[in-house]
């Protein structure tokens, strides 16, 4: 009853090809814009904005990257951190080289680099499958990592073997570096966040995706059928690539500030990863969901206790905290293997059959 | 700005009803703790956050806080994960703390270009940035007693008393095992100068975080290299290996010197009775006998309001934690004794920090005699005050003082510093120029 298409035509192609082809969607999404871009900034504390809010982008962000690999494709990877990290220290090195040119320019460009990095780690993909693909993923992790560890010129030198940010500004406004405030942040990382996952959205749903999709049900059916599986699983790696280098250069640049190489280490792959798998494989609002879930609840089980005004040891809430989250992923992934992508296209289709059940 | 201010009064006057807590938070000084309990390096934190909480604790209960004015101690559990640290920092910066202790080198360098523009002092003692000991360029960091720099001038003024002069390691090798991240790495610059100079060869060998506790390849290389003094600069889980693995080797123990971080108790239960000879810089005094130690175990332990295991109080990485609470109260102290205010600010504090003056006897006041270095060259230009350490020796069953005060090569660290906070400042342009004023009797 609430989401009837009942008595929405469509006239042309354009209308049925719109990216929310129902007017429910169209208002529910502009609802959603509306409050990230006004309501969350004027109404939420600086805690929530910069420790909630812009991993929370920031990690969505990179979890479309790994979900347009894995859900899509279905290339497994292990790598996401290290390709998150080529675009942070890429980004770092271009800062330094030139420290006029707009920060989220360079950002943005830093993905490139990523992606290309990312398509190097592709080429065993054209010729393995599965299980080795992923443990070829994670020598590039594993290769990355060491990189990141071994290689002085990544961070100029720095005898702390550290990216430090320097501030950048945009319009007089610092973006980076500690005068940047949560707000200014956070609304950065919004825009290039909301902008990417467009372009992901109108990716997935065209040529490019089709044939991703084509290659991950049958990849010889695929090939049957037209489709260059070198090209499509190569492009795969580096759009996926692409977008966790941003992820990755946002976390150091507007989040974290700094960063170590221990920053994008082997758990923070499988975080992204988990992300994807319970937020939904193949679904983009999935990674929304899974990001929010992996990264907001321990935060919100750990002020729960405060909340409530029970006094509990950090160190207890952290225990708790592993086994709450622990038992409702298994328990998600049980009720729902299909991820939380799923739950919600699950009870859009009971509002629309509401108030009468199957 | 309007609608933010009455949405958070709408929020605020939800709150009142349920939470009273927050009248309290005037009259109390905010010191909150970032410490780890879980996590690889929970072995080494934990003893820590205990030494840290319970000294504080400690003044709340037996003088009603510091001049007259109650602590209110929060831990905050960071797992020494970075992000979990910034997250931390964001979640106590709201509530007005007077310092910030990060407990990790990762964490601090976060925290560095923050601290300036949110006027929140940050105590790394002894760790963290060597660099930030300049005072004229980071006026919001401290880190006395001693920069890593200061530690290794030390061990190799200790070696060269052992080798009778440091030209006789000549020819000889040196190993270097380290944890692979800043923390490791920033001693190299001097240990390669060091080589130079002394003409002896360096071999580096580094441990990643993720192999903590799978150090054999290294010392395969240790075993076949054969170095004649083996130095570590390692922390959690490390330590306990590589004394093992050490002993596993045959390594001759009175040979193998830590930093003070490698210095724990259960670092050197690690390798058993083997371990016997191991040793490690210390700065702080070992043992209950304190009358400080005393009060704490009366106050605190004995009354059931501390996590401190019976047999763990008293041990060194305990005893470092109270240390690192006797340099927050003596900063809260002096802050108070400077402003006259008694509810002080993380300004104020920074000011007390700037004219830190732990005497002899002003530790023998505390409670705390010959506990640690007078700390005297605290100022504004330096944040450090390279400060001395000793040699502690493990017997087999517990740690022993076996050398007197080892003051540093301040006059080999000092050039190294400047040009590091030059080279971080030039890299972080534009770094802000120094406009807290400095105190007359600092």
């Amino acid at each position: 009853m609430f989401y009837r298409e009942t008595g929405q035509y469509k006239t042309d192609y354009a209308a049925d090809m719109a990216l929310f082809p129902i007017r429910q969607d169209r208002i529910g999404i502009a609802l959603i814009l509306i409050i990230a871009f006004v309501v969350i900034p004027l109404t939420m504390s600086s805690f929530t904005l910069s420790a909630v809010m812009i991993p929370v982008l920031i990690f969505s962000l990179a979890a479309i990257g790994l979900n347009l690999l894995t859900g899509y494709t279905g290339l497994i990877s292990l790598g996401t951190a290290g390709f998150m990290g080529v675009g942070a220290y890429a980004c770092y090195k271009f800062t330094t080289w030139f420290p006029g040119v707009n920060i989220i320019v360079l950002i943005l460009a830093s993905g490139f680099v990523a992606a290309a990095v990312g398509a190097v780690f592709g080429l065993p993909s054209l010729r393995i499958k599965g299980f080795y693909l992923t443990v070829a993923t994670l020598a590039a992790q594993f290769f990355l990592s060491w990189c990141f560890v071994r290689l002085p010129w990544l961070v100029n030198y720095n005898i702390s073997n550290a990216i430090e940010v320097p501030t950048r500004t945009i319009l007089d406004i610092p973006v980076t570096g500690p005068n940047a405030t949560p707000v200014t942040r956070y609304l950065v990382v919004l825009s290039i966040v909301v902008f990417m996952t467009w372009i992901a959205s109108n990716l997935v749903r065209g040529r490019i995706g089709r044939s991703w999709m084509a290659v991950r049900d049958m990849d010889i059916a695929a090939e049957l059928i037209g489709i260059r599986l070198y090209r499509t699983k190569l492009l795969a790696f580096a759009v996926s690539s692409y977008y966790c280098g941003v992820a990755g250069a946002l976390m150091v640049f507007l989040w974290l500030g700094a960063a170590e190489a221990d920053s994008f280490n082997i758990n923070q792959s499988f975080i992204i990863l988990f992300m994807v798998i319970i937020g939904g494989l193949g679904s983009l609002i999935g990674s929304f969901f899974g990001a929010i879930f992996i990264w907001g609840l321990p935060i919100l089980l750990r002020s729960a206790p405060e909340f409530f005004g029970v006094s509990i040891a950090a160190a207890t809430v952290e225990h708790i905290q592993y086994m709450v989250v622990g038992a409702l992923i298994i328990f998600f992934l049980i009720v729902e293997p299909h991820g939380l992508a799923r739950l919600w296209q699950i009870a859009k289709q009971k509002l629309r059959m509401w108030p009468f059940p199957y | 700005m309007l609608t933010r201010h009455l949405a958070m009064g709408i929020a605020l006057a939800g709150f009142v009803g349920t939470a009273p807590i927050t009248a309290s938070a005037q009259e109390s000084i905010y010191v909150p703790l970032l410490t780890y309990r879980t996590g690889p390096f929970a072995g080494s934190g934990l003893p820590i956050a205990n030494g840290m909480n319970d000294y504080l604790q400690m003044l709340n209960e037996r003088d009603g806080g510091i001049g007259g004015v109650k602590l209110t101690i929060e831990e905050c559990e960071t797992g020494y994960d970075t992000k979990r640290g910034v997250e931390c920092y964001e979640q106590v910066k709201a509530k007005k703390p007077v310092v910030v202790n990060p407990y990790s080198t990762g964490i601090t360098l976060q925290l560095i270009p923050k601290a300036a523009v949110d006027k929140i002092p940050v105590l790394s003692m002894a760790y963290g940035l060597s660099a930030s000991a300049v005072g004229d360029e980071f006026p919001w960091i401290f880190n006395p007693p001693a920069t890593y720099w200061d530690g290794l001038s030390m061990i190799f003024r200790y070696i060269g008393d052992k080798e009778g002069g440091l030209e006789k390691l000549k020819g000889k090798t040196i190993g270097y095992i380290f944890f692979d991240g800043g923390y490791g790495r920033e001693p190299i610059p001097l240990l390669e100068q060091f080589a130079k100079d002394y003409g002896f060869e360096v071999k580096l060998y580094p441990v990643p975080a993720t192999e903590m506790q799978n150090q054999s390849a290294q010392w395969l290389n240790v075993r076949r290299d054969k170095p004649a003094w083996m130095i570590m600069w390692g922390w959690g889980a490390m330590n306990p290996t590589a004394v093992r693995e050490a002993t596993r080797i045959n390594y001759p123990m009175d040979k193998f010197v830590g930093i003070w971080w490698s210095g724990g108790e259960d670092d050197a239960r690690g390798g058993g009775t083997d371990a016997k000879g191991y040793l490690t810089l210390n700065f702080n005094g070992l043992g209950t006998q304190y009358p400080a130690l005393q009060d704490i175990q009366k106050f605190v332990l004995d009354k059931g309001k501390s996590q401190t295991p019976k047999d763990k109080f008293g041990e060194n990485l305990y005893n470092r934690g109270v240390y690192n609470s006797v340099l927050i109260a003596e900063a809260i102290r002096n802050a108070q004794r400077i402003t006259g205010k008694k509810v002080v600010t993380g300004d104020d504090v920074r000011r007390g920090f700037e004219s830190l003056k732990i005497s002899a006897a002003r530790w023998k006041e505390l409670g705390l005699p010959e506990f640690g270095a007078p700390i005297e060259a605290v100022s504004c230009s330096d944040h450090n005050g390279h400060h001395a350490a000793y040699m502690q020796q493990w017997d087999g069953t517990k740690w022993v003082r076996v050398s007197d005060w080892i003051s540093p090569m301040k006059e080999r660290v000092r050039p190294l510093l400047e040009a590091a906070a030059k080279d971080y400042v030039s890299k972080n342009q534009p770094w802000p120029k120094r406009t807290e004023s400095c105190d007359k009797s600092s």
